[in-house]
């Protein structure tokens, strides 16, 4: 029985994981492809490690299977999040049939510091995010 | 029923090896491809990860949960370059 759930647990974090490459293969721009690498890659290794867990039947193994998870959970959004803002600041082409791109006014503005950020958008212009 | 459970088992490693190889393979076709330089951070994130699922299947395949630190460490070595590389982009553009 356990080894039965250990198997199901592991065809679906294949099956995640893959969808995730594939996603990160055939997505048409950067950011979608995040958005598969992200999200599917992390739900798939985080069935093998539930599966890694149940199979070794031990506290001590399936604590350390569990901290890779939430070491996962923790950190997979925040890399994400910064891999991404970079990209935008970089000008990464997003697709074109892109609907809309809500830091799109940080985008278009030259990046010269001596050009004032638009009115009525405090805290948009170009390296005000900086810190 | 224990028998068909450990037999689903033998066969389940290798083929979801096999899936996770070809995943990584997508991943280094996007690491190849590009185009641009963050393209490159996610495709080497992903296979990181997969990477890291790799190692936990080792585990079990094996009986050597030790494994499973290796993959610990891997993850946190991949979240800090990638943070890495975000703030190096990040400072190039906006000094």
């Amino acid at each position: 029985m356990k080894d039965i759930i250990v198997s199901l647990m592991l065809w679906a974090g294949a099956a995640f994981t893959l969808l995730g490459a594939l996603g990160t293969l055939r997505m048409p721009d950067l950011y979608t492809r995040l958005q598969a690498s992200t999200k599917a890659g992390t739900l798939g290794v985080t069935c093998i490690m539930v599966a890694a867990a149940i199979h070794f039947m031990e506290l001590a193994v399936a604590v350390r299977a569990l901290l890779v998870v939430a070491f996962l959970f923790l950190t997979a959004p925040v890399a994400a999040h910064i891999i991404a803002r970079a990209a935008h600041y970089i000008r990464v082409p997003l697709w074109e049939r892109n609907v809309i791109d809500e830091l799109g006014d940080t985008r278009r503005k030259p990046l010269s510091p001596s050009s004032p950020p638009e009115p009525g958008v405090p805290g948009h212009g170009p390296g005000s995010t900086r810190g | 029923m224990s028998e068909f459970g450990a037999t689903m088992l033998g066969w389940t490693l290798p083929a979801v090896m096999a899936i996770l190889a070809l995943a990584t393979a997508m991943a280094v076709f996007r690491l190849v491809r590009g185009p641009t330089l963050p393209d490159h951070v996610v495709a080497l994130d992903l296979i990181g990860t997969i990477v890291a699922g790799i190692v936990a299947i080792h585990a079990i395949r094996t009986a050597q949960p030790v494994y499973i630190y290796a993959s610990l460490v891997l993850g946190l070595v991949l979240f800090l370059g990638t943070v890495a590389i975000g703030y190096y982009l990040e400072r190039k553009v906006t000094r």
